[in-house]
């Protein structure tokens, strides 16, 4: 049984492309037979976050168009050899892909791969259309900011009367420090609003950053905070119920020394 | 009665075609419709469309898959007219207009405009951001009103929850309609030509109602007693 899982957000720069590669590393690190879709036609970046670059000669509206089959788009992961990418074209633009294709396009990768992962373009216009029609869950990624939230808002109400269904969602770049001095939302803040389900909250990490310029993706990264929450959520995704990272504990070392003593 | 004796009817509009479905069923309507499109595409292309179905009563799904349908032959719909209740809705979910003309807010309406408008529309759900509900009566809403929702109401506006969105009550000029919602924290309050803007947070939140008095916003505690 595959699922399709697209990840979208509304607002761009939130961490849609990076949820995407970090997900697929740890899900096919767990086992799972993974294929990404980088649906964000024209702006193609997934391919340099896993740092397979280098490696594409087909892409997706290749494949649309019949210049190829499906497996020659297919680029396996370096690390992992359950991982494949379908990169999206560089230079063409979302109009050359519809949401029929793409459902057909999944359809057709469904039954041999555990998890078809679809990265959203920002916005809600074709390129959102094209990566939710095929898809059977939908993650919507935000940051603790209120513009970032009111677009997540907007999709989750679009995403309900297409009747995807409400999605779940994935607080990135929440700084803890920040929260507890109330500069920033907190998770909870965020959810209570937005009243969907919260599958994640990652952390603001510069290792997130490094490992992006270096085309491996944090999951990789075992003593990454920001690679364990990735890590956590493809747990969840899976069905394995996985705590919730304590993500203010290297906050205040004293208060957490002195914090069994009270 | 086959597909191939329906026909359309297509009007011209200011900025967009209106096309009036005939009674059918909604497959072969549909059907119909895109057929017409394609073997005149270029009277089409690029057109906005208002859609009248009738008594027709459309799901999401029909509307939002017709849509998509329409926009990949370069139409788009904006509207959707309908005498079923279900389908007003439907396209309000879709933040599609429900009529043609928007009425204006400045004119006072005729005593029998008002009589008409009271109905309620009932919103079972929370309205996120980006949605727009406007209805020439009264509007119930069972959920929230999100900031950067929008309610529009010929008549009165209750929110049996939290009202962080913008809202105006008696949008006709109906100086009588009220505002109410149990926790009411609105980016902006309107009833009828009279603004206030968002007040205060308050930690514990009352149920509260909004009315003119005197050309004034007055907020007062909600409660049974006091209407
Ligand atoms: N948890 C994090 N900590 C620090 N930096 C992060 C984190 N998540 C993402 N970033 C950085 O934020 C930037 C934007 O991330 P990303 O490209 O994944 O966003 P996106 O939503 O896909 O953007 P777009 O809408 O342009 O497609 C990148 O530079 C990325 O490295
Ligand atoms: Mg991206």
């Amino acid at each position: 049984m595959s699922t399709v899982l697209t990840i979208g957000s509304g607002k761009g720069g939130v961490g849609k492309t990076t949820a995407v590669a970090n997900l697929a590393v740890a899900l096919a690190a767990s086992g799972d037979k993974v294929v990404c879709i980088d649906g964000d036609i024209g702006l193609r970046n997934l391919d340099v976050i896993m740092g397979l670059e280098n490696r594409i000669v087909y892409d997706l509206v290749d494949v649309v168009e019949g210049r190829c089959r499906l497996r020659q788009a297919m680029i396996r992961d370096k690390h992992l050899p359950e991982l494949y990418l379908i990169p999206a074209a560089q230079t063409r633009d979302k109009n050359a892909v519809s949401p029929s294709d793409m459902v057909r396009l999944c359809d057709e990768l469904r039954g041999e791969y555990d998890w078809i992962l679809i990265d959203s373009p920002a916005g809600i216009e074709r390129g959102f259309k094209n990566a939710i029609a095929p898809a059977d869950r939908v993650v919507v990624v935000t940051n603790p900011e209120v513009s970032a939230v009111r677009d997540a808002d907007r999709v989750i109400g679009i995403l309900e009367a297409e009747e995807k269904g409400t999605p779940s969602l994935i607080l990135n770049r929440l700084n803890p420090i920040m929260v507890k001095r109330h500069d920033m939302l907190s998770a909870d803040d965020v959810v209570d609003l937005l009243a969907v389900k919260i599958i994640g909250v990652v952390p603001e990490d510069e290792d997130v950053i490094v490992a992006a310029n270096r085309g491996s993706p944090v999951a990789l990264d075992q003593k990454s905070r920001a690679g364990q929450a990735f890590r956590n959520i493809a747990q969840r995704l899976k069905g394995i119920d996985t705590p919730f990272l304590a993500l203010d504990d290297q906050g205040n070392l004293w208060q957490r020394l002195f914090a069994g003593r009270k | 009665m086959s597909a191939s004796q329906l026909t359309l009817k297509i009007k011209g509009l200011r900025d967009s075609l209106l096309v009036t479905l005939p009674e059918g069923r909604w497959d072969d309507l549909r059907g119909l419709l895109l057929n017409q499109i394609q073997e005149r595409e270029s009277f089409f292309k690029g057109a906005r469309l208002a859609l009248d179905v009738g008594v027709q009563a459309l799901h999401v799904s029909d509307v939002s898959e017709l849509r998509d349908a329409l926009s990949e032959q370069g139409v788009a719909l904006w509207a959707v007219l309908s005498e079923s209740p279900a389908t007003e809705k439907t396209a309000q979910l879709l933040g599609l207009a429900t009529r043609l003309a928007r009425p204006t807010p400045e004119v006072p309406r005729a005593p029998a405009a008002v009589v008409e408008a009271d109905k309620a529309l009932w919103v079972d759900k929370t309205l996120r951001s980006g949605m727009r509900v406007e209805y020439p009566g009264h509007i119930v809403v069972l959920g929230d009103v999100n900031p950067g929702a929008e309610i529009v109401a010929g008549g009165s506006v209750i929110v049996w929850g939290r009202l962080r969105g913008v809202v105006h009550a008696g949008a006709e000029g109906n100086g009588e309609a009220s505002v109410c919602a149990l926790d009411l924290s609105p980016q902006q309050l309107r009833i009828a030509g009279e603004i206030a803007l968002a007040p205060k947070q308050r930690k514990t939140p009352v149920p509260e109602i909004v009315r003119l008095k005197d050309g004034q916003l007055v907020a007062e505690p909600w409660r049974p007693d006091k209407h």
